[in-house]
């Protein structure tokens, strides 16, 4: 049983923050990050369009994955860094929705960070990626804000009651 | 030998050519089949000897120019160009993706327009990919946007892509007179772009980012940013002069190439490879060959379909047509094969091709049916990879960019005269 924590762009150090504050020492920590397979793909593709270049080489899409697999792993080094304790690096590449679900069936606990619409409380603060995780997740996840969460004000006004 | 024969031939040897060129087993030159090809339509008397003469000299200065601008493109990057635009995005973005956003939609833009979409697709792309990792920003909305722009941004110059060239030397328009029609047409299709993808990749532009960590970049390449504005302005000067603008982008890599070989940057055998003379020779040989098929018969047999009386349905349906044939088959072919057919009618009805044949390609995810057909065959590596995503872009992206599109071409035709 490990705690599994998502590390993804931008949102990561909430996630990290909230493993420190929330999770005991001695526990087995899995930092998680899934490299989206359709942005090297996309770029591959832009170059296969262009017909009669020959030069695979130069194809953008090899590069990407290259540039993909070093950002990812610089991610993860920093996000073990803030974390300060003994933890795992787990690098995928995939559909992150569907490999972040499976990767944490069977887990103690999965910490996400909203990244929806961050403006005000309600369900569009998950993302397509993080609702898909939080609807199909089989074990307990905690969720965070990756930002001072939106005052209760935000929340919008409960529809008309009918007599 | 008949007509029908001939055609029959020509469409079965421009398959074999679209299908080498997409398949290329063993890594072997697009060329190795487009040349023979060529060579049996020239021979069986399937093109005639006058139009393959007449095809001949109108494109051997057409590749002439292809060839100038992707030595030009090459060398601007070995200058640090291309670096140096990612480290401008990175600090200028100030850790806001949706400024990054912005600045990939320039530079991008501006790339494709004048150094062709070649350039931004193997150059720019996985620059921008890097810099958005370096602030922390999701690389997704950065990098389909260069997949896209390659597209939509080149609408603007002659140089911008292939198929403006053909376009250009069928024309008969000056290089200032196709930009001054074009411009509209180009601003109004990114516009559309830049306003989709911000709703589209809403999630991934509003989680933030962090700032750049400063002090890593190397000196901004001045040298090569003169000569490539010398190139713009010489551009302009032929135009006015009625020399080819072929000229003016064969000056600019030449004097880029001239100080890497005098400072032992780059040796000759790295400028012929970047030149890509394989690619040349295939142009060629493809328009040849496409030359054969159109006049056997499919002139006839599309010349009812291509409205050409310049209004603005004409140029809508025009449009949408070499849309769907840059979809069917590749944008190249589709411009070989529209040109003569929409040439008669003037500037107006070629524009409008290319405009269809240049933002067309973003629908679908291969760039076209032939080519998705064999990844299907193949089962290529990733060919899964991304479909939805690209798909529901390409449809909301291509029908919002080509219409307006489209329509500004109409007004500026209106305004400044085909």
């Amino acid at each position: 049983m490990s705690v599994i924590v998502w590390i993804v762009e931008a949102t990561w150090p909430a996630c990290v923050d909230a493993t420190r504050g929330h999770v005991a020492p001695d526990t087995d920590i899995v930092l998680l990050h899934v490299t989206a397979q359709d942005v090297p793909a996309a770029a591959h593709h832009a170059y296969t369009r262009l017909l009669g270049r020959g030069h695979r080489e130069r194809d953008p899409g090899a590069r990407l994955e290259q540039l993909a697999a070093t950002s990812a792993q610089e991610l993860l080094d920093a996000a073990a860094a803030r974390l300060g304790r003994a933890c795992t690096r787990w690098q995928r590449t995939g559909r992150p929705e569907r490999e972040i679900v499976a990767a944490a069936d069977g887990a103690e606990l999965l910490i996400v960070a909203r990244d929806g619409d961050l403006t005000h409380l309600g369900p569009r603060s998950l993302g397509p990626v993080s609702r898909f995780v939080v609807d199909h997740a089989t074990c307990p996840i905690l969720l965070v804000w990756p930002q001072t969460a939106p005052a209760l004000t935000t929340i919008p006004p409960p529809p008309h009651d009918h007599p | 030998m008949s007509s029908a024969a001939a055609e029959a031939l020509s469409v079965v040897l421009l398959a074999a050519v679209l299908g080498f060129a997409v398949f290329r087993p063993r890594g072997l030159p697009e060329a190795v089949v487009a040349v023979p090809a060529a060579a049996v339509v020239v021979l069986t008397g399937a093109i005639s000897l006058d139009h393959f003469r007449a095809q001949a000299e109108r494109l051997g200065p057409v590749v002439g120019f292809l060839a100038a601008v992707l030595v030009l493109a090459w060398q601007c990057d070995q200058e640090g160009l291309f670096q140096a635009c990612g480290a401008w995005m990175a600090r200028s973005s100030a850790g806001k993706p949706r400024r990054l956003l912005v600045h990939v939609f320039i530079i991008g833009s501006l790339i494709t327009a004048i150094l062709s979409l070649d350039a931004t697709v193997v150059l720019l792309t996985p620059v921008v990919f890097a810099t958005a990792a370096r602030i922390g920003a999701r690389p997704g909305p950065h990098v389909y946007a260069c997949t896209h722009l390659a597209n939509t941004a080149s609408l603007l110059l002659p140089v911008s892509n292939l198929t403006n060239l053909l376009a250009f030397a069928a024309s008969g328009l000056s290089f200032t007179h196709f930009a001054s029609l074009m411009a509209l047409p180009w601003l109004v299709a990114v516009l559309a772009e830049f306003l989709i993808f911000g709703r589209f990749f809403a999630t991934d532009l509003d989680v933030g980012a962090h700032a750049a960590a400063p002090g890593e970049d190397a000196a901004f390449p001045v040298f090569a940013l003169v000569v490539l504005v010398g190139t713009l302005a010489g551009f302009v000067l032929a135009s006015a002069l009625g020399v080819s603008p072929a000229w003016a982008a064969a000056a600019g890599a030449a004097v880029l190439t001239a100080r890497a070989l005098a400072r032992r940057c780059t040796t000759l055998g790295a400028v012929l490879q970047a030149a890509n003379l394989p690619f040349l020779v295939f142009v060629l040989a493809l328009s040849i060959v496409v030359g054969a098929v159109v006049d056997n018969g499919l002139s006839g047999a599309l010349g009812d379909l291509v409205p050409l009386d310049g209004s603005l349905l004409a140029l809508l349906v025009l449009a949408a047509l070499a849309a769907l044939l840059a979809n069917a088959i590749n944008n190249l072919p589709a411009v070989l094969v529209l040109l003569p057919l929409t040439a008669p009618a003037g500037a107006g009805s070629i524009l409008a091709v290319l405009i269809g044949v240049n933002i067309g390609p973003n629908l679908t995810y291969a760039g076209s049916l032939a080519t998705l057909l064999w990844r299907r065959i193949l089962h290529q590596h990733g060919t899964a990879a991304g479909i939805g995503v690209f798909t529901r872009l390409g449809l909301l992206t291509v029908p919002a960019a080509l219409i307006p599109a489209v329509v500004a071409l109409w007004a500026s035709l209106h305004l400044i005269g085909g």
